[in-house]
């Protein structure tokens, strides 16, 4: 029995994850309907993007906090207004400065943390470069015949 | 070879540097430093707690100290530092301004009746509105604003007599804190 359900839990979490991100909007902590599809779209991608500042590890869409409501409700009456979802962002930054966006914007102060990647990616490359390289040299040492000893 | 060991060594170093850099400078994790420090202190007009018809307006308050303690009867360290409240009134060296945010007035003014009223005036934050516009994410939290409107200091968590001595009083000028 044990067994059978170890095979399945793989199977099991992704159906879970994907029930998840299909839950009805029923079952969201958010039931927020905006005139249009086009704002309800830049609306749900908003709240997903903004954090709760509170709560820190949820994004304000799926946060029960009241202050996430309160920042809901600016979201909504921002979109409605006619702002951009860039004016959005820095209305939001002004306040709670670049905590509150999940994704980060590109800024000097953080540029090494985006450039990290890519010169790590280098300095792996360049390493695995130098151990094939040389190991390549071993093997070809290798197979160079054994000095002639005098032994039958 | 020394490489095989060197190598390593150093990496090792550099990555223990990082991280202390990291340790070192997240003393409080958790707390989120706020944009608006060394910037003007957004407006407000909100109605008085006891006195709606009466509006408290930070226009008003320029040209003076003041602190400016967010608040609400939900919240239990506001409970915990409200005697630390007291002690900053009794003090004189600066007004308190309250912000009671998404409470309840009666419960308010009842808060205030049964242990003391530290503020000298408390604006009444129904929408929440006001409170987001000053950053706050969580109360208490209390901002330092200099005569000329600019917050200079903001304090998350309940007030503490250490934050009050340590953090708050020397910001202050000389002659005022020479009145304490």
């Amino acid at each position: 029995m044990r067994r059978a359900i170890g095979r399945s839990t793989p199977l099991l979490a992704l159906w879970a994850l994907l029930a998840l991100g299909r839950a009805p909007a029923a079952w969201a902590i958010d039931t927020t309907q905006m005139p249009t599809p086009q704002l309800q779209a830049r609306y749900e991608g908003l709240t997903h993007e903004l954090r709760c500042v509170q709560c820190q590890n949820e994004a304000i869409a799926d946060s029960p906090v009241d202050l996430a409501a309160d920042l809901r409700r600016d979201v909504r009456d921002m979109l409605l207004a006619g702002k951009s979802d860039d004016d959005v962002r820095a209305w939001m930054v002004a306040r709670y400065g670049d905590f509150i966006l999940f994704r980060p914007r590109f800024a000097w102060k953080n540029a090494w943390l985006w450039g990290a990647p890519e010169v790590l990616l280098l300095l792996g490359v360049l390493i695995a470069w130098r151990v094939v390289r040389k190991r390549a040299r071993l093997v070809t040492a290798d197979h160079e015949p054994l000095p002639d000893d005098g032994s039958p | 070879m020394i490489n095989r060991f060197v190598i390593p060594v150093v990496v090792f170093a550099l990555l223990a540097v990082v991280l202390a850099i990291g340790i070192v400078h997240s003393p409080q994790k958790g707390v989120i430093v706020s944009p608006l420090l060394g910037k003007p202190a957004p407006q407000f007009a909100l109605p008085s707690l006891g006195n709606p018809s009466q509006v408290v307006r930070s226009a008003d308050l320029r040209g003076r100290w003041y602190l400016f303690n967010v608040w609400g009867t939900w919240c239990g360290e506001c409970r915990a530092e409200h005697d630390m409240l007291l002690t900053v009134r009794r003090a004189g060296v600066v007004p308190l301004v309250g912000l009671d945010w998404k409470d309840d007035d009666a419960q308010a003014l009842g808060w205030l009746q049964q242990l003391g009223n530290p503020y000298q005036e408390v604006a009444v934050d129904r929408t929440g509105q006001v409170a987001i516009d000053w950053g706050v994410y969580g109360a208490p939290e209390t901002f330092l604003v200099n005569p000329q409107g600019i917050i200079v200091y903001k304090h998350v968590g309940a007030l503490t007599s250490e934050t009050w001595t340590r953090e708050i009083l020397p910001l202050l000028p000389a002659p005022t804190r020479a009145r304490s």
